[in-house]
């Protein structure tokens, strides 16, 4: 492998690995306030690059071909903006709807596990029997440019993808470092008794931290429409289970984790399949992709039980 | 005292269901729901000794039954059928009804086997970290299963037609639904057993203070490495009997989470750490799988709307952690207290 | 020889050192205190006799045998029992259960005979729930044998967490902080009790407590810790006027 196609899949595992670490920071974040895996997460990522889906195509055809029609980087922000507002609810509305009132009634955490499931399941196939089975091309919003440098091509999509994920997470940090609802979040996570008796407005926290997570979730959408093009009914499954790993190896609750663990769990499997191309790997096949990385997710979960940046608690006797 | 019905109950049941089938008062269609019920019912039982007995939260049982699905159909595909890759049968198709349940068994085993796999991490790990790795275990397996190309890779696997006609040519009776019920009574016993003795309480111990549990002499990780290993093995069990399903077929897609989604769904609903609601709930999940079956793909959204809505009513499950007979004292003539059932054992 | 013989007891929590070289001796039949200011390391050093936490140096010798390595159940079978700070009973099972599952190192029957239910397994069990029920009889606990733990009140729930102790058959009972939230009245029951199965089941006793009511009254010889260190042995009334511990007591009501 020379060290040019070496840094074209880097690229692109830097691209692929931002979608998981977006859409992990989700998981994480109302992990770390609820201790709850929102296994809805997955499906909210869907929900939200069909929103943007239907903003985008009802914008640009709104005066097309004429003088009226909108610029395209106007269309971009709209399409953005208004997705992740309307993302955003839909998580919210999740929440109030389906969690808080378990969590009212005392119900074991696991019932709140498989309402999220269930909500899931709904969110998908209220798609599918809405929208039908058919895939949706999502328009192209940024014009795709091909830049090579020293034999490296790479498109301005991958460069906004990547860097704009890295964007979010130091924001993100940011937020929960200086903020006063951030570091509300963060000390709800630390303790679940004594916050609440402090005076902090916990369902007002809790809903904050579904907006950012479901917001978030539809700009990685956004992003995976123009990257790919493609959006299904079924595309947040596979890719939220395994965003879900991702936070999981990192250390859940971690903002740093779910950046890390998505980039890992991008670059194995990039690499198990870049591998499969290289003289004397061809058996290593690129079905072989999830095999490979879930045996390595596996393995460092086995010797650090809470994931890279998770610190242990250690209990008290 | 008075001796409970609860066999005599079995085994009208049994007659019913088996003699019904046998006599075509049950047609094919009702015969398959049968088969799925009592499938059912062996997958939530099973999965509810460790979501609900132990309390840890395992998203990986579809995994474990595909163990089970593959290794038994592959042995009696082998055994008893002509097959592109395996060739002519090895035995006289005679011997297959000896032994479908002794391949059924082997299943059971390897899947128990690998139960190995999130028992071990468990000494170390439990809770969400745990529900990962289980989770990871069913992509591990189902991507094992898609990179086996000479057990028909992603296309699946095909053959136990064959071995379900020749047991039918040598003596016709419903084979399949009759191990599916010995399976289903067996696994129920199994698992009640386990868990109403003393060695097997360990096992709620752990749920309720596993350092408490360890302090007071408990070994728990034998009773884990137990615990998971009898759990991983029933669902290999359900998943060996599930290949011989009349569709003939299994592929790597039938074992994925959302399988495992499904049969966690039929342990919360029906409460956990309840025998008697895991049977409720895997019958009444059945059943209305197939009631909404002519809403098409719109039943799945039925179906979680439903779920949820209940949950929010009952947010402990159809029966939280009581048995049927705590629920309706009178059931006692039928099932026996606890001291009775005692003395049915000794029968 | 000593029944429970402590060597050089040391263990870290990263950077901080929660015990340093602690020694001790119990003889059989004695009644030891350990005492000393909240967060001086005394649950660590219970947690590190039965095997909770690992020392980072040091011995256990029980019997005539090192117990550092060995597996909390497998101390506990070897006979050392303990209660806790806060009770941890398991709180959906019956009191009878509670009391039941502790008897599990003399399980002797497997997964096997548990499931055929037979005669093995039948005359095991028996035992166990006669013998549990007669535990739960000394303490006039058998009332509440099929009352889940958790609806117990809270005297009780303490006794049922010694009654649980004494079913796994200790040599040396370990009780931390046994009279926490109790009243006086309960105290003067529990010193009574603890006198009580003292006698009756043979016990080595080895008691972490901050009443001084208790610990002055019953035990014979005290041992002082703080920060991890010993500070001062000695009976009752030697502790009471040693200025080292009188000075670590400072600002507390205690004495």
């Amino acid at each position: 492998m020379t060290l040019g196609i070496f840094l074209q899949h880097l690229l692109n595992a830097m691209q692929w690995g931002s979608f998981y670490a977006l859409i992990a920071l989700g998981y994480t974040m109302v992990y770390g306030v609820l201790l709850l895996i929102n296994f809805a997460h997955g499906d909210i990522f869907m929900v939200g690059a069909y929103i943007g889906f239907f903003i985008a195509t009802f914008l640009l055809g709104l005066g097309a071909g004429t003088a009226l029609a909108l610029p395209s980087w106007v269309i971009l922000a709209l399409t953005i903006l208004g997705s992740m507002i309307l993302t955003a609810g839909v998580g919210v509305t999740i929440e109030r709807v389906a969690y808080r009132p378990l969590r009212e009634r005392g119900a074991n955490r696991l019932y709140l596990v498989i309402t999220a499931l269930m909500i899931g399941l709904f969110l998908e196939y209220l798609n599918l029997s809405t929208l039908g089975a058919a895939d949706r091309g999502f328009p192209e919003l940024i014009p795709t440019q091909v830049y090579t440098v020293g034999g490296v091509s790479f498109t301005n999509i991958k460069l906004i993808v990547i860097g704009l994920s890295v964007v979010v997470m130091i924001g993100l940090e940011m937020f929960l470092r200086r903020t006063k609802i951030g570091i509300a979040m963060r000390a709800i996570s630390y303790d679940k008794v004594a916050v609440p008796l402090m005076g902090v407005p916990v369902n007002t926290i809790i809903a904050a931290t579904f907006v950012i997570g479901s917001s978030l979730a539809a700009l990685a959408g956004i992003m995976y429409g123009s990257a790919y093009h493609v959006l299904s009914f079924d595309m947040g499954i596979l890719i939220g289970w395994k965003a879900f790993i991702a936070a999981v190896v990192g250390g859940i609750g971690e903002i740093r984790g779910a950046m890390v663990g998505g980039f890992l769990l991008g670059f194995i499997e990039i690499f198990v399949v870049a591998l499969g191309q290289v003289p004397g790997f061809e058996w290593l096949s690129s079905t072989y992709r999830d095999l490979v990385s879930f045996t390595i997710l596996l393995v460092i979960l086995t010797i650090r039980p809470t994931g890279i940046f998770g610190v242990a608690r250690r209990q008290k006797i | 005292m008075r001796k409970p019905y609860l066999p005599l109950v079995v085994l009208l049941l049994f007659v019913v269901i088996i003699g019904g089938s046998w006599l075509r008062i049950f047609n094919e269609y009702w015969q398959l729901v049968f088969l799925f019920m009592g499938i059912n019912i062996i997958l939530t039982v099973s999965l509810n000794l460790i979501n609900g007995y132990m309390g840890e939260f395992s998203c990986g049982h579809a995994g474990f039954m595909a163990v089970g699905a593959y290794v038994t159909s592959i042995l009696t595909v082998w055994l008893f059928a002509e097959d592109k890759v395996f060739g002519p049968p090895v035995l006289p198709a005679a011997w297959a009804i000896p032994l479908f349940p002794v391949a059924l068994i082997i299943g059971a085993v390897a899947a128990s086997l690998a139960g190995l796999l999130i028992a071990i991490p468990s000494f170390r790990t439990r809770g969400d970290y745990l529900a990962i790795i289980t989770l990871a275990v069913n992509y591990i397996v189902k991507s094992a299963i898609e990179n086996m190309e000479f057990i028909g890779g992603p296309r699946g696997f095909v053959g136990m037609k064959r071995v379900m006609n020749n047991m039918a040519d040598v003596f016709n009776a419903p084979w399949l639904l009759i191990w599916t019920f010995i399976g289903m009574i067996i696994t129920i016993l199994i698992v009640h057993r386990f868990v109403s003795s003393t060695l097997g309480k360990g096992v709620e111990a752990i749920r309720e203070d596993e350092i408490a549990a360890e302090l007071m002499s408990v070994n728990t990780r034998r009773i884990k490495v137990i615990a998971f290993m009898l759990s991983c093995g029933l669902a290999g069990l359900a998943g060996g009997l599930f290949a011989h399903w009349p569709g003939g077929y299994i592929n790597p897609g039938t074992f994925t989470i959302l399988k495992s989604t499904e049969v966690m769904v039929m342990v919360y609903l029906g409460g956990m750490g309840s025998i008697s609601g895991s049977i409720i709930s895997a019958i009444g999940f059945t059943l209305l799988l197939e009631v909404l079956r002519p809403l098409g793909v719109f039943k799945w959204v039925v179906i979680p709307l439903l779920l949820v809505v209940m949950m929010l009513f009952r947010p402990t499950g159809i029966l939280g952690n009581k048995e049927l007979s705590d629920v309706f004292p009178r059931l006692r003539a039928i099932f026996g207290s606890e001291e009775e059932s005692y003395a049915l054992a000794s029968d | 020889m000593p029944l429970l013989q402590i060597k050089g007891l040391t263990h870290w929590f990263g950077g901080l050192r929660a015990v340093h070289n602690f020694n001790l001796d119990l003889e059989e039949g004695e009644l030891v205190g350990l005492i000393g200011p909240n967060g001086a390391g005394k649950t660590t050093i219970f947690n590190l006799v039965t095997g909770a936490y690992k020392p980072t140096k040091g011995e256990v010798w029980f019997n005539g045998e090192n117990l550092v390595g060995l597996r909390p159940h497998q101390i506990t079978a070897k006979g050392i029992a303990r209660t806790f700070q806060t009770i941890r009973l398991w709180n959906e099972l019956t009191v009878l259960d509670n009391v039941c599952i502790a008897h599990a190192s003399r399980i002797k029957y497997g997964l096997v005979d548990s499931i055929l239910r037979n005669q093995r397994y039948r005359e095991e069990e028996e035992q166990i729930k006669e013998r549990a029920l007669e535990l739960l009889a000394v303490f006039g606990l058998e009332k509440y044998a099929q009352e889940q733990a958790k609806n117990l009140p809270y005297g009780a729930q303490r006794q049922v967490e010694i009654t649980r102790a004494l079913a796994t058959e200790p040599r040396v009972l370990l009780l931390d902080e046994p009279a926490a939230g109790m009243n006086p009245g309960e105290i003067g029951e529990l010193m009574k009790l603890i006198q009580q199965i003292r006698q009756d089941f043979g016990l080595t006793i080895w008691i972490i407590e901050h009443q001084m009511r208790v610990i002055m009254n019953i035990c014979e010889r005290i041992k002082v810790i703080d920060f991890g260190e010993t500070i001062a042995e000695g009976t009752p009334v030697e502790i009471q006027n040693n200025p080292r511990v009188i000075e670590a007591y400072l600002g507390e009501e205690a004495f």
